[in-house]
């Protein structure tokens, strides 16, 4: 009994487990390696106070939509119910534990679980037992069965500017106050008033922790060093004006910037000798070739929300990211490709060419698919050893340069706190 | 021999010619098998069932077509692999424009620097092709992957 307790208990890990208390500036590699840590993530961060990305509003315009996604590792549906309200809950029948919806995305009158017909409103709740008075009165379901008892679990359900947000918790703060004013006020900037339509989807199976990309994310001081495209075409340059900006509680972040015409070409990357530097000209440039979306001259921003969700906006370049741990070496990035329904036929092309530069085959963005798995496999067998993060300091704040790893480190702050460890 | 079964032998001797290119010769001539003009899309069949228009690569003229391959070369960074492209029979068809287009069953195995061979596509080539004397370039090739998922990252074309 006492190793049962000990295996589902969440007070403590197994093994042994260094992290000094506090520490930002120093992640222990265990903590993308172990089973138990994976656990713990499930049960006190997607299950715990926070909130996640479920889909877009827009993937659901219709009573009866539905969309099959996960927190976590816990299947969850999205749906438009009767009352023209978005639900979700767990996609699982609470009879036997079948998965409900057998397809990602559809439309439906209620969910039939195939396994024996346990049938569920839009709305998530238990409306239909086959042969719950069994036959010719004989077998069924005993008098004492109520159905309104066997709900699947529901979120919690937040609608953000066409985003919609799910939580298990009903302790974690509603999603203003959660993001923060400053985080808030840059998705306004993106999906205030507007009308996101899909223009594609794409999943990339990452070969690492879910934590080595949500830190990839965060890291604008790897931008303009691995991605060389961002750097010789000016989308991007740590010189630039921008900076970055850290929730107050540190697991949200946005990093920015804006393209100085004007700007003298600088001596940086050249002094630094950084491969970043090089002669490389497009043979058709019309690939940059772009418009002011947000009318603010910001070219950049990348804004993430703790624990899985990115919004991106590269030039005319618009995605979303959903961020879903598969195992601890293992993840699932899904990639939402977005206009307006505003958009020009010119505009839409803009960001069809601009695609380029973002997803699995993008041209700023297909590193990000390997070196995280450069880092996982770097790692093996250096459980105790730890990755080294004082770039701009030792804090999670805010800041105006871009040559800091502040917003990773706020990542860990959050983390921390929502793990206990 | 008919014309059709001459059009048969243009178009699979393209393929052929197609997989030699992108496979062995480390693709630096593969955008010349396509037209100045000409549309080159990566997509998935969900995507292209849905009629959405975005790819994981989206190329409307031969020059991105070079500048992707440039930049394989000169800017990204991605772990050394190789790829091995099977190409089924086409079905071919003759517009009423005249234009020639064909259909394409694919099959492309990854084979990582540290030895793993997988399969890493699977899907169907929609071409449409334009005749430059004698040979066939590409006005279009729309790539419908099988699957909605990408292992790492899709770096060389398909």
């Amino acid at each position: 009994m006492a190793v049962v307790e000990k295996e589902l208990g969440m007070a403590s890990l197994n093994g042994p487990a260094q992290w000094a208390p506090d520490q930002l500036t120093r992640i222990p590699y265990w903590l993308f390696q172990r089973e138990d840590v994976y656990a713990r993530e499930q049960q006190r961060i997607f299950k715990g106070d926070s909130w996640s990305y479920l889909c877009l509003e827009a993937e659901v315009p219709e009573i009866g939509d539905f969309v099959a996604t996960r927190v976590g590792d816990q299947p969850v549906l999205v749906t438009r119910g009767h009352d023209d309200q978005i639900y979700a809950f767990e996609n699982r029948c609470a009879h036997r534990g079948a998965l409900l919806a057998l397809v990602d995305r559809g439309n439906a009158k209620d969910f039939t679980c195939v396994y024996h017909a346990w049938t569920y409103s839009l709305e998530g709740d238990l409306t239909g037992v086959a042969f719950e008075g069994g036959v010719s009165g004989v077998g069924g379901m005993p008098e004492s069965f109520c159905k309104t008892a066997h709900s699947p679990r529901k979120l919690r359900v937040t609608n953000l500017h066409g985003l919609i947000f799910g939580s298990f918790s009903n302790d974690v703060p509603a999603i203003e106050e959660y993001l923060g004013e400053e985080v808030l006020t840059r998705i306004e900037r993106v999906l205030g008033g507007r009308k996101p339509v899909v223009i594609g989807r794409f999943t990339q199976m990452l070969p690492n922790n879910w934590k080595l990309y949500f830190e990839n994310v965060k890291d604008s001081y790897h931008a303009s060093i691995l991605h060389l495209f961002f750097t010789t075409f000016e989308l991007n340059r740590l010189s630039q004006k921008g900076g970055i900006i850290v929730s107050p509680d540190g697991g949200n972040h946005v990093s920015y910037s804006a393209i100085d015409p004007d700007a003298e070409r600088d001596q940086h990357y050249a002094d630094q000798n950084l491969r970043s530097e090089s002669a490389y000209q497009l043979k058709d440039p019309s690939l940059l070739e772009g418009f002011d979306d947000f009318g603010d001259g910001v070219t950049l921003q990348i804004l993430s929300v703790f624990p899985g969700f990115v919004l991106q906006q590269i030039q005319n370049s618009l995605a979303v990211r959903q961020i879903l741990p598969t195992g601890t070496n293992r993840t699932e990035l899904n990639w939402t490709y977005l206009g307006f329904d505003t958009d020009t036929p010119e505009q839409r092309r803009v960001r069809l060419k601009q695609a380029n530069l973002i997803g699995p085959a993008g041209f700023v963005s297909m590193e990000d698919g390997c070196v995280g798995g450069f880092v996982q496999r770097g790692i093996a067998g250096a459980q105790e050893a730890a990755s080294v993060m004082e770039m701009g300091g030792h804090d999670a704040l805010s800041s105006a340069s871009r040559v800091t790893e502040a917003s990773i480190r706020g990542f860990w702050k959050a983390y921390r706190r929502e793990m206990a460890l | 021999m008919t014309e059709i079964d001459s059009l048969f032998r243009r178009v699979g001797s393209f393929h052929a010619r197609y997989a030699r290119v992108i496979d062995d010769e480390g693709a630096q001539g593969w955008p010349e098998l396509f037209a100045p003009e000409c549309l080159y899309v990566v997509t998935t069949a969900a995507n292209h069932r849905a009629g959405m228009e975005a790819g994981l690569i989206y190329a409307d003229s031969r020059g991105m077509l070079e500048d992707r391959i440039t930049a394989l070369n000169e800017a990204n960074i991605y772990e050394q692999h190789v790829y091995r492209h099977l190409i089924g029979q086409p079905s071919i068809s003759v517009e009423a424009d005249g234009a020639i287009t064909s259909e394409a069953s694919f099959l492309v195995a990854r084979i990582m620097r540290t030895g793993e061979t997988e399969v890493f596509a699977t899907g169907r080539y929609l071409d449409r092709f334009v005749e430059c004397g004698t040979d066939l370039l590409l006005r279009e090739r729309i790539v419908v992957c099988d699957s909605n998922r990408i292992d790492t990252l899709l770096a060389l074309p398909l």
